[in-house]
């Protein structure tokens, strides 16, 4: 860094995501990053939900229509699948808390059982759904 | 801060590619990093193809082939050539690792590819300035603090309590766990990183030390412990085997445990 007051370029910075082979639990660990901003995203839509409502049945007919539409069920089904990985991902860093699951066999396993949890859970949630005419 | 693209300096072009000899019977790539300070230019990807049935099984072995034979330009760290001393920590195949205990063979991919370890400035080629690291490592004050009255001969430990220090012990400073901490990367200046933080946890939980307190005090810090979010990128690479994640679990445990 001090080679600049010698006339040379200053250091260049190595590769970091532009070479890394990603690890599993590394991917775990930005899904978790990205299914908390959905869930902000959920809250958002369950505040307008609320408003919509406030604001009179037309405005709520409008506002249930565009979730129960294709696009709508996508995003609310994605944000099902984020608040499950939600709880799995908070159970396995429940058992990181009390210093258990750091082996990296084991984390690998345990944040691929995340992800099937999450999927799972959130498909049974909506066949539920559907079978008892919510959706 | 996050910044997921490399600063315009630091974009790697293509460079040139060394074929093999003619003759050359099983001949793989090695897709090599290069940055000559001297020329000013970005850094290169040069491609060497390599005749693996003349050199030896490591990627080192690979390296000192090139540079013996091909291209004596090349620059990088080695030292030990067994796993001890940590000079030739590399990014090989996407992965840190060491360069003298990791062979060629077991790099996945058609070419094998080798940078520097990420996200730190390059000196030359595949050496990188490690200095801040080394501050960090200064800075957890890796030494046996006391204030009892230095008893007459050593100071002495059980077996029991020397054996909270294996797996703590033998890291070599090697840099792999740090620079592979996508944490580390994007805030660098501020969280330790894995490899300090073994060692803080090296000293917290020595039997002799009396600095505990302190110790913990000094990482009660929004930034030098608790940016470890776990991603357990340092576990996965470390090529000694050691558990950097979990010594900063037991780190943030020990500082629960003094306040409840």
């Amino acid at each position: 860094m001090t080679e600049t007051s010698r006339g040379l370029p200053e250091r260049p910075l190595s590769p970091h995501l532009q070479v890394w082979r990603w690890h599993i639990t590394m991917a775990c660990s930005i899904l978790h990053r990205a299914s908390l901003f959905a869930l902000y995203i959920g809250v958002l839509l369950l505040a307008g939900w609320a408003l919509s409502l406030a604001s009179g049945p037309d405005h709520y007919a409008c506002y249930t229509g565009l979730l129960g539409s294709l696009i709508g069920k996508l995003l609310l089904f994605g944000i099902t699948v984020a608040v499950f990985y939600n709880v799995g991902y908070i159970v396995r860093q429940s058992f990181w808390d009390l210093g258990k699951g750091f082996n990296p066999k084991t984390a690998d396993m345990t944040g691929l059982a995340v992800i099937a949890f999450a999927i799972v859970a959130a498909a049974v949630t909506w066949i539920i759904a559907a079978a008892t005419g919510a959706i | 801060m996050v910044q997921l693209s490399l600063p315009k300096n630091s974009r790697v072009q293509s460079g040139k590619h060394w074929p093999a000899p003619a003759g050359a019977k099983t001949v793989r790539s090695f897709k090599i990093y290069r940055y000559d300070p001297e020329t000013g230019m970005n850094p290169r990807w040069d491609t060497y193809d390599v005749d693996v049935e003349a050199c030896g099984p490591m990627v080192l072995d690979a390296l000192l082939y090139i540079k013996n034979t091909i291209d004596p330009t090349l620059a990088f760290r080695r030292s030990c050539r067994e796993g001890v001393c940590g000079s030739c920590a590399m990014n090989i195949g996407g992965r840190n690792t060491l360069a003298c205990t990791h062979g060629h063979g077991e790099v996945p991919g058609k070419a094998v590819q080798i940078s520097p370890l990420p996200h730190v400035p390059v000196v030359k080629d595949l050496i990188p300035d490690l200095t801040l690291f080394y501050a960090q490592y200064a800075s957890v004050e890796p030494w046996l603090h006391t204030t009892t009255p230095e008893p007459q001969k050593e100071w002495r430990q059980s077996p029991e309590d020397r054996e909270k220090l294996d797996g703590l012990y033998e890291c070599i400073l090697c840099a792999c766990c740090s620079t592979s901490c996508p944490s580390y990367w994007w805030n660098g200046e501020k969280y330790l990183g894995p490899a300090a933080l073994l060692h803080a946890y090296r000293w917290l939980i020595d039997s002799r030390d009396e600095a505990t307190g302190d110790r913990l005090d000094d990482l009660e810090d929004p930034f030098k412990l608790y940016r470890c979010h776990t991603i357990m990128n340092c576990a996965q690479v470390c090529p000694k085997g050691l558990n950097p994640a979990k010594a900063i679990a037991s780190i943030k445990k020990m500082l629960v445990e003094r306040v409840v």
